[in-house]
């Protein structure tokens, strides 16, 4: 049995269709990254699984549990960090943690003991008898996490949970992920950024509009995305169907290239990148285009949309770009 | 997953108390439990408290030495006897608007979301909520009876009939709890539950006998302040505070409270329930 299971799960509201069939398992002890734009249904998929809202179609278990038909059951068994940091300002750290587990009816004493447990774990120590009024967005974070692993939950949900950080809260972030999942919890986590799914999940689910565009584990998304980017900028918007030609010859990896007319560049995959890049400067050299810079990036969510649907993640398809 | 995860894993089984308790102790521990998250935020916004019982304190002010001289009240040789039950009765009515901010400043920081994910009781987060006011406008009470008893409101009945008349306006307080409460659900910010908890409490506390006599007003609006709920409530309490026989005007008030309660707090929980699901 699989963590979790949902199948053709549908929401709609009012004129929106904002889940038209998913289907996705997560499998014990493993993660799951649910990659996608924003209004990509993340959000909804996730509070559905967590019993906040109710699927119009389809199929949701938790744990074995039917999600529509048993939500106290399914609560008792998941943790869930929401999109926005929902922790009551008013109370210290160390009363939120105390409050989430006496309603898991663990006893004070027990409850207590977990909320000192988990605020070690989370560095919240010393700021644990402060209230959370006076925490910083990093802080609230980690005592939002803290708090949905208070009954140790079979399966936990992250929605973007680090989204809105600063990088360094976001390393930090990642980190700590990486550490509860090496201690074998079940997660579901959503995110906007290829990056973070690759560095965190196991199998990766990618969604757009509702629907389900392609699943896998990342090496195997990548290998249908094509590896990493090659990113040139030339000096002449003329130059840019000759350059394109060119890097295609060069590179033959399976995607199509990019052109960028108002920036002037020419976006390619690329396999191999650091022994293509002295040919490509030297090709376009030759061919005397002016090459004004060369950059090799990794993937974006960008670039496996462009691939996978043919439009940009954030909707507004194509802009400028044609092939 | 490495053998040492594995390991770890093993850990961290079995988990805790995985079924859900269900039964009335359980109903009453969740709900308690939700107050307490109140209740302790309480201290560390003293402001709250002060501006709750300042406005009051205004009123007895005001009514008790700009107003007194010039209000007549048929039956009472003090203004003051008349006046503070009527304050007593408007302060720990406003004392409820504070359950509607609540539920709103819940809903709108997503910590409701949070607790529909937690295995409680979920109608204990209305109940928990009601519960903490009722502990924060006791207090207030007590605060105005101090102050009424500084101005000279003094008890006129047997002990026993004055601590009726406390717990009836502090159930009246409570009814209106649940209609606040379903206020703060059904509006979208704390704003909008600040002026729809407040807004219609002013006409419903001076068209009524609070404050003057309703003989003293014109026809139609004696009408509605002889109908006024809360009009019913403050004769009451006063009847109860100042030694006289309250008459049918307890039990009308009794039943109001009653019946506010059971409908509202019926329409809360529906709606909670039904809140983005
Ligand atoms: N409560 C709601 N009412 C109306 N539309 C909603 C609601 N929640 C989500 N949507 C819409 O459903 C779509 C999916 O939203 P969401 O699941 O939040 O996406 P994501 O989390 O991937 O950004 C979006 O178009 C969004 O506008
Ligand atoms: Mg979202």
């Amino acid at each position: 049995m699989n963590a979790v299971e949902v199948e053709g799960l549908e929401k709609r509201f009012g004129d929106t269709e904002a889940l038209r069939g998913v289907d996705l398992t997560v499998e014990k002890a493993t993660v799951l990254g649910l990659l996608g734009p924003n209004g990509a249904g993340k959000t909804t998929t996730v509070r559905i699984l967590t019993t906040l809202l109710k699927a119009d179609a389809g199929r949701a278990t938790v744990d074995g549990i039917d999600v529509a038909s048993d939500p106290r059951r399914v609560r008792a068994r998941i943790g869930l960090t929401g999109q926005y940091a929902a922790v009551d300002e008013r109370l210290t750290g160390f009363e939120s943690l105390e409050h989430v587990g006496r309603l898991f009816h663990l006893s004070t004493r027990e409850a207590r003991a977990r909320a000192t447990e988990l605020l070690e774990r989370f560095d919240l120590t010393d700021a644990g008898g402060r209230v959370v009024k006076g925490y910083s967005g990093g802080m609230r974070r980690r005592l939002d996490i803290a708090m949905s692993l208070v009954s140790r939950p079979t399966v936990l949900f992250l929605d973007e949970p680090t989204t809105g950080l600063d990088p360094r809260s976001r390393l930090g972030m990642w980190d700590l992920i990486e550490e509860l999942v090496a201690e074998g919890t079940t997660t579901l986590l959503t995110t906007q950024y290829l990056d973070e799914a690759e560095r965190l999940a196991d199998d990766i689910v990618v969604i757009d509009h509702g629907t389900v565009i392609a699943k896998g584990t990342a090496d195997e998304l990548k290998g249908q995305i094509g590896g990493d980017r090659l990113e040139v900028t030339v000096g002449r918007p003329d130059e840019l169907a000759r350059t394109a030609e060119l890097l295609r010859d060069r590179c033959a990896v399976t995607g199509a290239e990019h052109v960028d007319v108002e920036a002037r560049t020419v976006t390619i995959a690329a396999s191999e990148t650091h022994k293509i890049v002295p040919d490509v400067v030297r090709l376009l050299d030759d061919a005397g285009i002016e090459v004004l810079d060369v950059v090799v990036r990794r993937p974006t969510l960008d670039d496996v949309f462009l691939q996978l649907t043919g439009h940009a993640a954030d909707g507004d398809a194509d802009e400028g770009g044609d092939r | 997953m490495t053998t040492t995860a594995r390991a770890a894993a093993d850990e961290l089984a079995p988990p805790p108390q995985r079924e859900v308790p269900r039964g009335l102790v359980w109903v009453w521990r969740d709900s308690w439990t939700e107050a307490l998250r109140h209740l302790r935020a309480v201290p560390r916004n003293p402001d709250l408290l002060i501006f709750a019982t300042i406005q009051p304190i205004m009123f007895v002010l005001l009514f008790n030495y700009v107003f007194g001289g010039a209000i007549d009240v048929p039956g009472y040789d003090s203004y003051t006897q008349y006046l503070m039950p009527g304050v007593f009765a408007q302060t720990v009515l406003f004392g409820s608007a504070f359950t509607g901010i609540g539920v709103a400043e819940d809903m709108t920081k997503g910590i409701i979301d949070r607790l529909r994910s937690l295995p409680m009781y979920q109608p204990s987060v209305l109940v928990g909520r009601t519960l903490s006011d009722i502990c924060r406008n006791i207090f207030t009470f007590v605060v105005m009876f101090i102050v009424g008893y500084i101005v000279g409101f003094r008890i006129g009945g047997s002990i026993s009939a004055a601590i009726g008349a406390t717990l009836l306006l502090l159930g009246f307080s409570y009814a209106f709890s649940w209609v606040q409460a379903l206020i703060g659900l059904s509006v979208k910010s704390v704003e909008a539950a600040n002026s729809a908890g407040f807004i219609w409490m002013f006409p419903l506390t001076f068209v009524s006998s609070a404050f003057v006599s309703t003989a003293s007003m014109p026809q139609w609006l004696q009408t509605f302040a002889d109908w006024n709920p809360f009009t019913k409530l403050t004769n009451a309490a006063r009847a109860l505070y100042t030694g006289s026989d309250p008459g049918a005007d307890l039990w009308i008030a009794i039943a109001w409270a009653i019946g506010i309660t059971v409908v509202f707090s019926f329409l809360a929980a529906r709606k909670y329930s039904r809140t983005s699901r």
